[in-house]
């Protein structure tokens, strides 16, 4: 598979999910794994552009896929929109459910450019955070939204 | 939004402190490069496992680990028996409330009986995570089970014992009894009584990120470095070294960054000190992590009280008298606090409210075989907070009178302060009237009730319900004096040390431990406004006992009202010592030196000045100090603070409550608190909207759910219900500012306000909602069930059974 | 959470999963998006020794008119459903629902024959096949055969599927024209229906299907039946509980669904009118 833009290829066994796979294999710990259940969505990646909870998909169910994790949503230069909007919004505060927060963030928008306030909670509904009540994630969505930079 | 902005702040006369200044936490964080302790790199590593009890109450008759051994990658086994000689002393407990406190040995895996459904009973080690938890499977444990005590109702009877060398399962009984007669009399001649019964279920306090510990032994010295996700790396430091026998200078614990701990990482866990127990004995390092579900079960709750609640007012609802009998759920052990949390309300429960020398309070802590209760965000102050003001509306409902009205009339007043209340404690300030007008403008309070008395009038079955809560919060914990007078084993103070380096850069080392409140950030304002830096010219070390050796953690709203004062202090003592460098270089008195925007100054010669990076450098070089002046610019200070601080608020909840489902939609929430000067309004704000989220949480989702048989029904985020963005309304803050007299920078903590004000907001929004129904309360979660059957109840009553 | 060891098979076309479950027996599961299978796995709830993955039959991820109904590949993903421009036109009910599954990760990787083979009755699409009359293709080694929605779910997670055989398609009526409701009522957005109602109102023809009110999805008889008599939807609504067998849960009791069920469907029909 791709992963960040580069070719990477692993034999892993049958059960590793992709979540694990990324963290142990490729060292990529910016996915979080938060619960059991593909609940919390702090692992969410984006598989060929679009939002999947990592921990509820198999590394081999990825192969040949476009796996874009946090390390690798910026392309080159500090950071990209969305995380630029949650660091100015003040959308994060202990950082763990940053990751699969923001790129679910920017498949969300992705599919909904122009979202009012209540598309981008019903759009985030897949990934919980504890510490900032919602409110500025909302917030930085939608100052992202608003500046119309792909995310 | 913010309704009442901050008054320029004197004390600091600045030019960051009260703004919006960014997190220098977030690029780590929004990047992934920040690490967690699971995300650490340990070559070597093993990997535990434990297994757990999935009784809550049995005798372990056999574990044959023999099946788990055989398996391939598995390196060793243990079971509680085997590891006692590990042990120098049982599990840690830092607050024996009472001298008669039960408090039963135990140990980080248990021998002999399991006393909750999680209780670990054995773990395996294995060459990766994969490999160990596979070998759990493989440990065969024989139980024989024994019945249960799942409810404290059950537990104080002594049916069962949970611990049968207590002879009780009452752990303690607490008392506060300030003029018993007076509360005699109160109850009764008072023209209005209340009695009211509110459980506070128990909460899991889910930190996103859960626990995971890591011990890094060396062998040849017998030191060892524990990392984990901890709110509290210095007192882990102190009970490891005593758990284990290992001297203190040969443990240094490192929290790297920490998801998240609302109070369940203010703990020792097992697992911890089980990691630094393998890893000796193994000579390898060990690392475990946790499963959610794990989390659930092993993790400690919160809350779980039931509380029975009693005011006493006269015909105008001015309160007489307060009575409180609270049974407290302790879980199966004492953990680090657990039996001082109830406690840390029993100074609340006359909220905001004037009330005469008329209190009375007893706590009784009862064992059951549920997982262990200890802090969870707020800690007792919540449930207090709860049933005052979920009284004090039951009372307004009683007496006919808008429980805005009620409030008003029982207020401390603004020019009371510092108020002196019945406990003694000392409220430092607060302007509740001007905190509750801002709240009643932010919610368009009157336009609210019209609506809510056109829509009773049209019959309609979405019913309007609003909300009202006021608080007092006593956080900053805490004097050292008071904290020993309730029987607390450690101090309340903080330390910090500041080192202005050779270039004028800036080191901040705090005791306090961050896990997601922006202290680097916060440290870094202060710092920057008194040297005249940049807050990125400065840094702050933390939650490394080696780089950070005294400190007293991150718990109870206490890091700015205590730990950045002492930050505060240092930077007073390093400017001191610079300002006597600086008069020696500049051939000056020191008296007739100012110090401002990081410059030197003569004052009345404009024109001589000497910039503190001259100084440093000057102080770095030593070739010139004036005598007796020791070379580097570093001062420390430890801060012991004289008095709780007081933060306080107004928070107003409006709800919709469909008759037909028992759906609860909240449809607007303002938070209007009051914590002194905002260092950085940002951070203050986000503190607020993450725990009234949290509080409303409580009042409308959470609940660990246990069946007869003591088994967690809630264990997985699908069935513990923390709710997500949809799921939650948007919240309008504002502020009032009464600055803290006790401290310097006159600031108050905010950390567990949002979660205090805001759970009796909903729960009264909710009852004011179904007021003509006949409703008079309901338990939380008020879930649609909840809310329909008490609905049904009430009607079935009002019709006298005949529907 | 990790699953249990398996071994894992990828089919490369539909004959060959067909062929692979023939070899690997009872044993082995399909996984098709492996968001109902992969978290029972984690939980070691299943334990599968073998695991077919079907994802990769792309030929099975389609939306067509066909006519007289709309036929759906079994491996079209809840998102695909949720913006399929033929859907919205002409069975803008299942449209709807898919965009009501669970959550938009889930939705990106969930297909409707995973959720239909599963079964579920807490789930959201098998109801809405139901209430529509809708019907399964079903594939074996003895070649197609067709089920109709009214004798696909069998009990609790449950289905007609022969072991051996694989769901390949979903056809659903057009309902272009018709009113139609899908009421959920959840505590969290992400959280299965306590009670769901999903009803369509055509000239000549109405359907009304329970969620989550006993072992399978269930065909409201009773509410269709006084619906056709001519009844109001109040009235139609009371018979919501027939043939409901519901459960205990910590969100509700088999009389707080019975009301529920009555609510929901009354609430239905009347924003169908």
């Amino acid at each position: 598979m791709t992963v960040n833009g580069a070719e990477r290829e692993s034999e892993v066994e049958p059960r590793t999910l992709l979540a694990y796979y990324l963290r142990e294999t490729l060292g990529l710990t910016g996915t979080n794994i938060g619960c059991d259940t593909s609940s919390c969505g702090a692992c969410t990646v984006l598989v060929d552009g679009e939002s999947v909870k990592s921990c509820t998909m198999l590394a081999a169910q990825a192969d040949g896929a476009s796996v874009t994790t946090i390390e690798g949503l910026s392309n080159g230069d500090g950071m990209a929109p969305m995380q630029q909007a949650f660091h100015e919004c003040h959308g994060l505060q202990c950082g763990f459910c940053t990751p699969g927060m923001v790129l679910a963030a920017v498949s969300f928008l992705d599919e909904h450019p122009q979202p009012s306030e209540e598309d981008v909670r019903m759009g985030l509904e897949g990934n919980l955070c504890r510490c900032t009540g919602y409110q500025n994630i909302v917030k930085a969505v939608l100052a992202c939204a608003g500046n119309g930079a792909k995310p | 939004m913010t309704a009442t902005e901050a008054p320029p702040e004197a004390a600091t006369r600045s030019r960051v402190f009260g703004t919006r200044v960014l997190r220098k936490e977030d690029p780590a964080l929004l990047s992934g490069e920040a690490r967690y302790t699971d995300d650490l790199a340990i070559p070597g590593a093993l990997h535990m496992a434990v297994v757990r009890s999935p009784y809550a109450h049995a005798r372990i008759t056999a574990i044959d680990l023999a099946g788990a051994l055989a398996m391939p990658g598995v390196v060793a086994a243990f079971t509680g028996t085997d590891l006692l000689d590990d042990w120098a002393q049982p599990m840690p407990m830092a607050w024996p409330v009472t001298d008669d406190l039960k408090n039963p040995p135990h140990y980080p895996l248990t021998p002999d009986i399991a006393r909750f459904s999680g209780d670990g009973v054995a773990v395996v080690v294995a060459e990766s995570m994969e490999l160990a938890r596979d070998a759990l499977e493989a440990v065969v444990v024989d139980y024989e089970p024994l019945d249960p005590v799942v409810t404290v109702e059950d537990g104080v009877t002594d049916r069962v014992l949970v611990h049968d060398d207590a002879g009780t399962n009452k752990a303690y009984t607490w008392e506060l009894k300030i003029g018993e007669d007076a509360v005699e009399q109160a109850f009764a001649t008072a023209a209005h009584t209340v009695k009211e019964r509110f459980v506070q279920q128990r909460l899991v306090p889910m930190a996103m990120e859960p626990r995971a510990s890591a011990a890094i032994p060396q062998p040849v010295g017998g030191e060892v470095t524990l990392y984990s996700a901890t709110q509290i790396p210095h007192i882990l430091k102190i009970f490891t070294a005593l758990t284990l026998g290992i001297p203190e200078h040969h443990v240094r614990v490192i929290a790297p960054s920490v998801g998240g701990g609302f109070g369940s990482k203010l703990e020792v866990y097992q697992e911890e000190l089980l990691c630094v127990a393998l890893a000796r004995r193994l000579g390898k390092p060990v690392r475990w992590v946790e499963e959610r579900s794990e989390n659930a079960h092993a993790t400690i709750q919160g809350r779980a009280q039931i509380q029975d609640v009693e005011l006493a007012a006269d015909e105008n609802g001015k309160l007489l008298a307060v009575r409180v009998n609270l049974t407290a759920d302790m879980g199966a052990y004492l953990m680090l606090i657990t039996p001082g949390i109830p406690l840390l309300g029993a100074f609340l429960y006359a909220g905001v409210y004037d009330l005469p020398q008329a209190y009375s309070f007893t706590c009784t802590g009862v064992f059951t075989n549920l997982t262990p209760t200890d802090a969870y965000r707020g800690a007792g102050r919540p449930e207090a907070t709860y049933a005052i003001e979920r009284a004090m509306d039951r009372l307004a409902q009683t007496m006919g009178i808008d429980p805005v009205e009620l409030r008003r009339r029982n207020f401390v007043k603004a020019d009371q302060f510092p108020y002196t209340a019945f406990s003694g404690l000392v409220y430092d300030s607060a302007d509740h009237e001007a905190t509750l007008a801002t709240a009643l403008e932010l919610a368009g309070y009157d336009g609210l009730r019209a609506e809510q008395a056109s829509r009773r009038d049209s019959g309609s079955t979405r019913h309007l319900g609003i909300g009202v809560s006021t608080y007092f919060e006593m956080c900053g914990l805490a004097p050292s004096r008071v904290l020993a007078s309730l029987n607390y084993s450690a101090g309340g103070w903080e330390a910090a040390t500041v080192r202005i380096l050779p270039t004028n850069k800036v080191q901040v080392v705090t005791g306090c431990s961050p896990h997601g409140q922006g202290h680097v950030t916060s440290w870094s304002m202060i710092a920057a406004d008194r040297l005249g830096v940049d807050p990125d010219d400065v840094d702050v070390l933390h939650s490394d006992t080696a780089l950070s050796p005294a400190g007293l953690d991150t718990y109870g709203s206490r890091s700015l009202a205590v730990g950045g004062i002492a930050v505060y202090q240092a930077l007073d003592r390093v400017i001191d010592k610079a300002k006597t460098i600086a008069a020696h270089m500049m051939e000056c008195a020191e008296a007739d030196l100012d110090f401002e925007n990081g410059t030197f100054s003569v004052r009345g010669s404009p024109d001589r000045e000497l910039p503190l990076a001259a100084v440093a450098f000057a102080a770095f070089t030593a070739h010139d100090l004036p005598d007796g002046v020791e070379p580097s610019l570093e001062a420390s200070s430890v801060y012991d603070p004289p008095n709780f601080s007081w933060p306080n608020g107004c928070h107003i909840c409006v709800v919709e409550v469909d008759e037909e489902t028992g759906a609860v939609d909240v449809l607007k929430y303002v938070a209007v608190d009051d914590c002194g000067n905002r260092l950085n309004p940002m951070i203050v704000e986000g503190q607020v909207h993450g725990g009234v989220v949290q509080g409303l949480a409580q009042a409308l989702y959470e609940e660990a759910v246990y069946d007869e048989h003591g088994n967690l029904t809630t264990a997985t985020l699908a069935d513990y219900l923390v709710p997500a963005a949809p799921d939650v309304p948007s919240i309008t803050t504002g502020a009032t500012v009464t600055p803290s007299p006790t401290n310097p920078l006159g600031v108050k903590g905010i950390g567990e306000a949002g979660a205090i004000g805001s759970t009796p907001a909903v729960i009264n929004a909710i009852v004011d909602a179904l007021s003509p129904l006949g409703v008079t309360d309901v338990e939380m979660p008020a879930s649609p069930l909840r809310v329909w059957s008490t609905i049904q109840a009430a009607q079935t009553a009002a019709t006298g059974g005949a529907r | 959470m990790i699953p249990a060891p398996f071994d894992y098979a990828r089919a490369e076309s539909a004959e060959h999963a067909l062929a692979l479950l023939t070899e690997h027996g009872d044993d082995a599961k399909l996984l098709a998006g492996g968001h109902s299978l992969l978290p029972l796995m984690k939980l070691r709830l299943a334990t599968p020794s073998v695991l077919i993955d079907v994802g990769r039959l792309t030929d099975l991820s389609y939306v067509r008119d066909a006519g007289d109904y709309i036929a759906i590949g079994a491996l079209t993903r809840h998102r695909d459903l949720e913006t399929s421009e033929v859907l919205q036109a002409e069975a803008p009910l299942v449209a709807h629902v898919a965009g009501q599954v669970g959550d938009p990760q889930v939705r990106h990787r969930g297909t409707i024959g995973g959720s239909i083979a599963h079964a579920d009755p807490a789930s959201d699409l098998p109801a809405a096949v139901l209430a529509l009359g809708g019907s399964m293709v079903v594939t074996g080694q003895n070649g197609e055969r067709e089920i109709p929605s009214s004798e696909f779910y069998l009990g609790f997670l449950e289905s007609a599927l022969e072991p051996g055989e694989l769901l390949t398609e979903i056809r659903v009526p057009k309902h272009g024209g018709a009113g139609w409701s899908f009421q959920k009522f959840n505590r969290r957005a992400q959280d299965w229906a306590i009670v769901g109602v999903a009803a369509v109102k055509a000239n000549g023809s109405s359907g009304v299907a329970l969620i989550n009110m006993g072992s399978t999805p269930i065909f409201a008889s009773g509410v269709v039946e006084a619906m056709q008599a001519g009844a109001s939807a109040s009235e139609a609504a009371e018979r919501a509980p027939e043939g409901t067998d519901p459960q205990t849960d910590i969100h509700a009791t088999p009389e707080f669904r019975e009301h529920l069920a009555r609510v929901l469907v009354r609430r239905a029909l009347e924003e169908i009118g």
